[in-house]
């Protein structure tokens, strides 16, 4: 190993030879030094100001006090106070005369999209369309109301929430369990359902059934089977089925009956957030508008059960 | 640098043989060669001057053009609008979407610097480069306070005195104050140039206005002022690409040996005429370099190719009465032959050639290419996202319903009256998150604001009875009288047909 000038360039080789390949040592700049020097001091003071060092329990502080987590939670309490005229507005509007403040429903569905995404999509699923037992939130077909208030009304209040008052009630009777009709009244009004829906062309079966609708069913479903929203009754004609249309859904639904149970989201969550979750599921495609019955508030109370 | 070393650098400067091997003695870090460069006058010295007044005032006055572009568009010639995403330049306006305008661009001042390298060697590096032309502006500033080449020299070695002190108080405040209008300038790029200087003096332009300056004024002062050649030696990358950018028919800023040496003075030369070359080692081209190189070595890393030792070695020839050109813009293939004694090719013969007219062509064609694609671009577009989930919602009329976000982008700075149609689906429906199912229909009318993008939630509805996936186009059209539409090919879904 021996170093030597390399003639063109005046510089000294490191020494090495690889196949008669030298390498030139040329010296790095003085000023080069310098600013590594001066890396190193800015290094002295990053670990005095910031958190640096680390230690069993956790790292040195830093004199400036600054931690990740306090950022974080200084931006959470920026967003916060950006969101509170928005959220107050909301909290002062009544929830039927928010489509006419098109910059507040948007904020409105925006802040119920993800609301959604923590306390709806479990049953719900990530694209509100449910599942068996689970309404689909995106379609036309509401057991209870699809206008903004009775959306809010479902949320505030749940359904069959025992307990609650005010909240959504209905109880299908289980007309095989109980023994209110037996096996071939239950197979005859599946029959009729099922041609009144479209699925079947109707037969004698179906013709006996309907007899049995209009004595045992009509009352909650109606006289026309389009469903009774009071009652939460669904209707029966239309191709959405919340428990299955076939023949064996159907049997088993008459025969047992079924409580679909929502949580009563007004203990759980405040009423900016329902406000929003309802805008949210309303923009889904299926929302209907809001009709005002009567100035009379009495009279608004008739939405429930 | 010790002694040994300085022993090692003169006796390679002359081209002796040295085979020393200096065990440990060499230090790792090279001290920097202190770089005085002389005043000097010729024709490039000129040029160089017309081409620092020009990049100069480019550099300060663009910002300030106006270009009037009606009321929803600011009114600045040249304008990089980071907040809203826009681009301007004179007539032409660039949303993020045409980056590939910018990229085009960055191509072409690729391309074009191998055009200019392959012809004229490091002509960037010697003339237009931000480095060379702020450096060589510090450096006249330098000569007015400090005085030419030899009263700088003794300046820097005299002691820190009060006229020294003072000297370097007034120098570095002058350089200061160009390295502030110098960063004061970039950010007027950047937002509208007269308000944002009213801000700035006021105290009231945006942090990031007042960080951008700070930092320029810094790199400026500190690069232009100080740093200098260790920039161009050290720090930029260029002078080793450029290595593989020339070849033996570039023009490169040339010593002529075979003429120059063996160097001796003229009353050497006059003593024995016909022992010495013409140069007479003045040291004028090695007072003179901005990089402190000596020429006379050959093609070096150091070498910008600013060409003020031609200047200077010209000045001198006239002076002792030689032929001007011992230093000159040669080709290694001209050099080659001029040493036979053959003529040189012509000029023409070394700037047209295969290599250049390729890179010319490359770069002449991504230039028509990029003019053509806008001059015809659409400034319409519609673009359709079909939601997928849910893919599809069972309504209860027996219909389906599918729902789309559509984003239409308006990109003239005017509102403009929008319809959206469907075709190749038959009786279907749409209808916006605007509207209702009762009001819909096979059209959407909307309003697009100037030079924005609207988006649009769609909700179709179709016969349940059909094919399980079905082809949909979308159409934007403005209904006003300059026209233009654009459409966009998706799908309607409907549900898995159970048997």
């Amino acid at each position: 190993m021996t170093k030597r000038i390399d003639e063109p360039t005046g510089t000294e080789t490191v020494g090495h030879e690889w196949d008669g390949i030298e390498e030139l040592d040329t010296p790095m700049p003085r000023w080069w030094l310098w600013t590594f020097y001066a890396t190193i001091v800015f290094s002295i003071g990053y670990v005095i100001l910031y958190p640096a060092l680390p230690g069993i329990t956790g790292a040195t502080a830093g004199t400036l006090g600054w931690s990740s987590r306090g950022q974080l939670a200084e931006e959470m309490q920026a967003e916060t106070n950006r969101r509170a005229p928005m959220l107050e507005a909301l909290s002062r509007i009544p929830i039927e005369r928010l489509p006419e403040d098109s910059r507040l429903m948007r904020a409105a569905v925006e802040g119920g999209r993800s609301a959604f995404k923590v306390s709806c999509v479990q049953c719900h699923g990530s694209g509100a369309s449910g599942l068996k037992g689970y309404p689909n939130l995106n379609d036309d077909d509401w057991l209870w109301g699809g206008d903004l208030k009775a959306i809010e009304y479902t949320l505030t209040n749940g359904i069959r929430q025992p307990g609650h008052e005010g909240t959504r009630m209905s109880l299908m009777p289980a007309f095989g369990r109980d023994g209110i009709l037996d096996d071939r009244a239950i197979a005859d009004v599946v029959s009729y359902v099922r041609t009144i829906s479209g699925q079947d062309e109707a037969n004698a079966s179906a013709r006996r059934g309907a007899a049995v609708f209009a004595t045992n069913c009509a009352v909650c479903h109606g006289p026309d089977a389009k469903g009774k929203r009071e009652f939460g009754a669904p209707n029966l004609s239309d191709p959405i089925w919340l428990y299955g249309g076939d023949r064996a859904a159907l049997t088993a639904t008459v025969t047992n009956s079924r409580y679909g149970v929502m949580p009563a989201w007004g203990g759980r969550l405040d009423p900016v957030t329902i406000k929003m979750l309802a805008a949210y599921v309303h923009s889904l495609g299926g929302g209907e508008d809001f009709v005002a019955v009567a100035a009379d508030p009495e009279v608004e109370v008739d939405e429930r059960p | 640098m010790n002694a040994p070393e300085q022993d090692v650098g003169k006796s390679t400067a002359r081209g002796e043989i040295a085979q020393h091997v200096l065990a440990d003695k060499r230090s790792l870090y090279e001290k920097r060669k202190p770089v005085f460069p002389q005043a000097v006058d010729g024709f490039y010295r000129r040029l160089k001057w017309v081409i620092m007044a020009v990049t100069l005032a480019i550099y300060y006055v663009t910002p300030w053009l106006r270009w009037d572009r009606g009321v929803y568009a600011p009114d600045q010639a040249v304008l990089i609008d980071l907040a809203n995403r826009r681009f301007y330049m004179f007539a032409i306006e660039i949303w993020p979407h045409e980056f590939y305008y910018v990229a085009g661009l960055l191509v072409m001042a690729g391309i074009g610097l191998f055009l200019v390298t392959s012809v004229f060697g490091r002509a960037w590096c010697g003339y237009a480069c931000p480095q060379t032309v702020w450096t060589d502006l510090f450096q006249h500033i330098e000569r007015f306070i400090d005085g030419d080449h030899n009263a700088q020299v003794r300046l820097a070695k005299a002691s820190w005195g009060p006229a020294k002190i003072a000297r370097r108080l007034v120098k570095w405040s002058i350089w200061l104050m160009i390295a502030v209008a110098t960063g004061g300038a970039w950010i007027f790029y950047f937002a509208d140039a007269p308000t944002l200087a009213r801000q700035f003096f006021a105290g009231e332009a945006p942090l990031v206005a007042y960080t951008t300056v700070a930092i320029l004024t810094a790199t400026t002062f500190i690069l232009g002022g100080f740093l200098r050649e260790q920039f161009c030696i050290y720090m930029c990358p260029w002078p080793r690409i450029q290595a593989a950018m020339m070849d033996e028919r570039s023009a490169l800023v040339t010593y002529k040996t075979w003429r120059g040496e063996p160097r001796g003075s003229v009353k050497q030369a006059n003593k024995d005429p016909g022992v010495f070359g013409d140069c007479i080692d003045c040291l004028q081209c090695v007072n003179v370099c901005p990089t402190g190189i000596d020429i006379r070595e050959g093609t070096q890393v150091g070498c910008i190719t600013c060409a003020l030792c031609i200047d200077a070695c010209n000045k001198v020839m006239d002076q002792v009465g030689r032929p001007r050109g011992l230093i000159d813009y040669v080709t290694y293939e001209d050099a080659a032959r001029e040493q036979k004694g053959e003529a040189p090719r012509s000029a023409w013969r070394n700037v047209l050639r295969p290599r250049t007219l390729l890179y010319f062509a490359g770069w002449g064609a991504i230039g028509v290419a990029m003019l053509f694609m806008l001059g015809t671009r659409n400034h319409l577009d519609i673009s359709v996202l079909h939601d997928r989930n849910p893919a599809f919602v069972q309504l209860s009329d027996g219909s389906v319903r599918n729902n789309y976000t559509l984003k239409i982008r308006n990109m003239q700075t005017r509102p403009r009256r929008l319809e959206v149609t469907l075709s190749q689906i038959d009786n279907a429906v749409i209808w916006s998150d605007n509207g209702s199912r009762e009001q819909a229909s096979q059209r959407i009318l909307t309003t697009a604001p100037p030079d924005s993008v609207v988006r649009l939630r769609v909700f179709m509805a179709a016969p349940g009875d059909g094919p399980e996936f079905e082809d949909v186009t979308f159409t934007v059209r403005a209904l006003d009288e300059a026209g233009g539409s654009d459409s966009e090919h998706t799908r309607f879904e409907r549900p898995e047909v159970t048997p």
